[in-house]
């Protein structure tokens, strides 16, 4: 059986795009985890049904 | 009595709700002011603010994009003076946090250019949008780790079921504990890093039995969170039995545990028959059922407590408990919980020894607040009806203190019990903020005090030192959160 994604996953460092709480990236950098925080604001105007939608077509 | 509600609408003007539930709270706490919030204008925050009788036109107007400050004062004088401290707040450099000057990408596409190899995406965006965050992750090939609530069931459904084709693990939503290969990710403790393998539909209850098997002298291979609803029939478990597939194949995994409240017969079958398929021995606790046939490989047990030590083939390790004197007058037990599952345990604990117990979020066989007198009450203040627009109480401890500090003068409660849970994502002493209630509060003919503390020593809050705190402000501290319930019941079945 070849190995799963989620066992890949589970095998090597984790490295972590942090869409959120900063708090969260902080702590994990302090851990010395590899980790990009992206300064999210609300997509589509704050609009979630329309970013819902912008997600559903890859943008 | 004339009240005074103000709002004032930013366009476009993102805060994180950490962030803005600190700023609330400041301003909450302005004289003259009776309650005020600063949110994202999503159409479940102004629902939350509208219950609060927080909103105007203005606000009403208001959208997702938008920050909308909610003000209700005495006059209109101390109105005029909050909204000019909040808009002085969110005027601060520093509002968007001490990093503010630094550059980060702003969305995924962006941050996977720097780095390409990232693996898992962890979300903890409003609820309105973590799907749409999630399901863009997926696309790009990274597992999903959701620490948002507020999710339409049917949405998550759809991204795990999607998910699931394509290889790819969703943790949540609602998922706020994670150990992968020994990191701690969200609200979670630095463990010991060993051979047990935890499945978790619940926070606190990860929390708990990693913390307990590291503290045994065991140690956790991975805890994969899976959220509140994986195992309900809509979501079946499509997260959990993913996670056991994994934790079956993983050659650090050598004993899977499996936490949750009761599944369904249907779900529970379907998870177990899984684990059935697997050569490695497992330990189930579906807190609050009754037992049930298991199969060969697997044993079932009751509490955390008993959770870690099954995993680690220890025997029940009874703890040594001295008496408390209760006076005979005080008949309850009151237990103000942090951790949803650890409140989930001692209300087990309770009703399995037939005390009358009633709960705000019952386990099986116990029924909800109001239902029943004189019973013990087990209160989960991590619960909506507490937090709806507040902070958790495992972030911010205050939200227990009023409720603590009314415990603390009924005369029929002669126990309280408390939990404590520190590691990352909590609050940074919760054992002195509640000691610190405690002598403003406690005096010596009144109830008993009962806790534990959940976490460890590698802990940023450093386990032995918040155990010492509670002890030295007079709380009986126990071995775990099984202990302190049981604690509990006999101090107050003992009373004379």
């Amino acid at each position: 059986m070849s190995e799963t994604k989620v066992n890949q996953f589970l095998k090597t460092p984790v490295k972590v795009v942090n869409i959120g709480l900063e708090g969260f990236a902080k702590e994990l950098e302090q851990q010395g985890v590899t980790v990009v925080q992206v300064d999210w604001a609300p997509p589509a105007g704050g609009d979630p049904k329309l970013a819902d939608l912008l997600s559903k077509l890859g943008t | 009595m004339s009240k005074v509600i103000i709002n004032d609408v930013r366009r476009g003007f993102y805060l994180d709700s950490v962030a803005l539930m600190r700023f609330s709270r400041t301003i909450a706490e302005l004289e003259g002011v009776d309650e005020a919030a600063l949110m994202m204008g999503t159409p479940a925050n102004r629902q939350i603010m509208s219950d609060a009788g927080l909103l105007d036109d203005a606000g009403r107007a208001a959208e997702g994009g938008d920050l909308v400050i909610g003000i209700r004062a005495r006059d209109q004088k101390s109105a005029d003076q909050a909204l000019a401290e909040s808009r002085a707040m969110l005027d601060q450099p520093t509002a968007r946090g001490a990093d503010a000057a630094a550059w980060h990408p702003r969305t995924l596409r962006a941050a996977l250019k720097l780095e390409p190899d990232a693996d898992l995406a962890l979300i903890s965006v409003p609820g309105d949008f973590a799907i749409a965050e999630a399901r863009k992750a997926i696309r790009r090939g990274l597992h999903a780790m959701i620490f948002s609530d507020n999710v339409d069931i049917r949405d998550e459904v759809a991204l795990k079921q999607e998910a699931q084709e394509l290889g790819l693990l969703v943790m949540g939503p609602d998922c706020g504990t994670a150990i992968i290969n020994g990191t701690p990710m969200a609200f979670a403790n630095r463990v010991t890093q060993g051979t047990i393998g935890i499945v978790g539909a619940s926070g606190t209850g990860t929390q708990e039995v990693s913390c307990l098997v590291s503290q045994y002298g065991g140690g956790i291979s991975h805890a994969i969170g899976v959220g509140g609803r994986d195992l309900t029939p809509e979501v079946g478990a499509i997260s959990t039995l993913m996670a056991i597939d994994a934790l079956d194949g993983d050659a650090a995994t050598e004993h899977i545990v499996l936490v949750s409240k009761p599944p369904k017969p249907g779900v529970a079958a379907k998870v177990l028959d899984r684990i059935a398929k697997s050569k490695k021995p497992a330990t189930v606790c579906f807190i609050g059922a009754e037992e049930s046939p298991m199969p060969t490989n697997v044993t079932q047990v009751f509490t955390l407590k008993e959770a870690a030590r099954s995993a680690l083939a220890l025997d029940a390790g009874d703890a040594d408990l001295a008496a408390i004197h209760v006076p005979s007058h005080r008949t309850r037990v009151e237990g103000l919980f942090s951790g949803g599952t650890l409140c989930a345990e001692a209300q087990f604990i309770f009703h399995a020894a037939d005390e009358p117990v009633a709960s705000n979020a019952p386990v099986p066989g116990v029924p909800v607040l109001g239902k029943t007198a004189n019973g013990h009450l087990m209160l989960d203040l991590g619960a909506d009806e507490y937090t709806r627009g507040k902070p958790h109480p495992m972030i911010d401890p205050s939200v227990r203190d009023e409720i603590l500090i009314d415990a603390l003068k009924n005369e029929e409660v002669g126990v309280i019990l408390a939990d404590v849970v520190i590691g990352f994502g909590a609050h940074e002493d919760p054992a002195g903020h509640f000691t610190n209630v405690l002598q403003e509060h406690h005096t010596e003919d009144g109830p008993a005090i009962v806790a534990s503390v959940t976490g460890t020593e590698e802990d940023p809050q450093v386990r032995s030192a918040q155990m010492a705190k509670l002890e030295t402000a007079g709380v009986h501290v126990a071995p775990t959160n099984a202990d302190a319930a049981r604690w509990a019941l006999s101090a107050i079945r003992s009373r004379g």
